[in-house]
C-alpha cells in the first residue's frame, strides 16, 4: 500500500531490507553502470589502491538504499533527491557467500509542499558503511 | 599534490548526446536490486502515465561518471586516480529520467580541497536534454587518498 503524506509520522521506520553482495553482483554492476574502476573487481589492484580487498561500488549501495526508499513509497519516480556519503569501504569476499549489508530507513521529515525527507543508513557487519544519506519523495 | 583552486569554476564541454535505451534501464534496474515495474514493463509503465521505461533514482550516475572523466584525468588538474575513492553523491532531479531521452552532461569544478593530505574534488554535473532542458544535477566528491 503506498504511503500517504498526511499519515505519514516522522521518525517512523520503513521496512528494513538485507542485501547480500557477492563479486558476481559487482560485475553485474560494473557492467550495468559502465563504472569499471579496477579496484572493484581484481583483489591485486584493490590491495595496491591500500584496501584491503576488492570493495563494492558505493554507487551500488547507495542504489540499492534508494531502491529501498522507492519500494516503501511505491513509486520510484517519487524520488527527486537521493545521495549520501560512502563513509566505510564494503569489503567484498571471493566466496560463495558475500558480504549483508542492511538498509535502515526512518521518516526523518515531512515538508509543507508533500515530500518527505527519508534518512537512510547501511550497515555491513555492524559498522556503518554509508552515512547521511537521505532521499526525498512527493507523496500522494 | 594539492590540487590547484584556481580550477574552480572550470566548466568542460557538454558531452556527446547519450540515448537512454528500455534495455541500459532495465539492465541497470536488474544489477542494483530494482525490480518494479515501472523499470521493467512497459504495459504498465503506460498504466502508470509514463511514456517510456522510468530509470531508477540514481541512474544518471551511468551518464555522470563518465563525463566526470574530463575533470578526473584532465592531466591539468593532476589527480592520481589510482588512489581516487569515491566519497559521496548527491542528485537532484528535475524531472525522472525515461528511455528515450537525449541527454548530455556539462561537468563543473565546483570545489578542490586539501584534507589531511588527501585531495578533495567536488564536481557538479548538469544533465539536460539536448534542447536545453534541465534534468538533473549530480554532485560526486573524490578524495585522492595521500600515497
Amino acid at each position: 500500500m503506498r504511503p500517504n503524506w498526511d499519515d505519514v509520522q516522522e521518525g517512523s521506520a520503513l521496512p528494513e531490507r538485507v542485501v547480500r553482495l557477492d563479486r558476481a553482483d559487482l560485475v553485474r554492476y560494473a557492467g550495468a553502470s559502465g563504472d569499471f574502476n579496477i579496484i572493484h573487481w581484481n583483489a591485486r589492484a584493490a590491495v595496491a589502491a591500500g584496501l584491503p580487498d576488492v570493495i563494492a561500488h558505493g554507487m551500488l549501495t547507495l542504489a540499492l538504499a534508494v531502491g529501498t526508499v522507492g519500494d516503501w513509497c511505491g513509486d520510484p519516480a517519487a524520488v527527486v533527491e537521493c545521495g549520501g556519503r560512502f563513509a566505510k569501504p564494503v569489503v567484498v569476499p571471493d566466496d560463495a557467500a558475500g558480504v549483508e549489508l542492511r538498509v535502515v530507513g526512518t521518516v526523518g521529515r515531512k515538508c509543507v509542499d508533500r515530500t518527505v525527507r527519508v534518512d537512510i543508513t547501511v550497515f555491513c557487519g555492524g559498522e556503518k558503511v554509508l552515512t547521511k544519506a537521505r532521499a526525498v519523495v512527493r507523496l500522494a | 599534490m594539492a590540487i590547484d583552486a584556481g580550477f574552480v569554476g572550470r566548466t568542460y564541454p557538454p558531452t556527446a548526446p547519450y540515448l537512454v535505451g528500455r534495455e541500459k534501464i532495465r539492465e541497470f534496474a536488474r544489477a542494483t536490486g530494482q525490480h518494479h515495474p515501472l523499470h521493467h514493463d512497459l504495459t504498465a509503465a503506460g498504466a502508470l502515465g509514463h511514456h517510456d521505461l522510468l530509470a531508477p533514482p540514481t541512474f544518471a550516475i551511468v551518464l555522470t561518471m563518465s563525463a566526470e572523466g574530463q575533470a578526473i584525468f584532465d592531466p591539468a588538474l593532476g589527480l592520481d586516480f589510482s588512489r581516487v575513492v569515491h566519497r559521496s553523491q548527491q542528485f537532484t532531479h528535475s524531472r525522472p529520467i525515461h528511455a528515450g531521452d537525449l541527454l548530455s552532461v556539462t561537468v563543473t569544478v565546483a570545489a578542490v580541497d586539501s584534507v589531511g593530505g588527501n585531495d578533495v574534488l567536488t564536481l557538479s554535473s548538469r544533465v539536460a536534454t539536448v534542447q536545453g532542458d534541465q534534468v538533473c544535477t549530480a554532485v560526486s566528491t573524490l578524495v585522492a587518498r595521500a600515497a
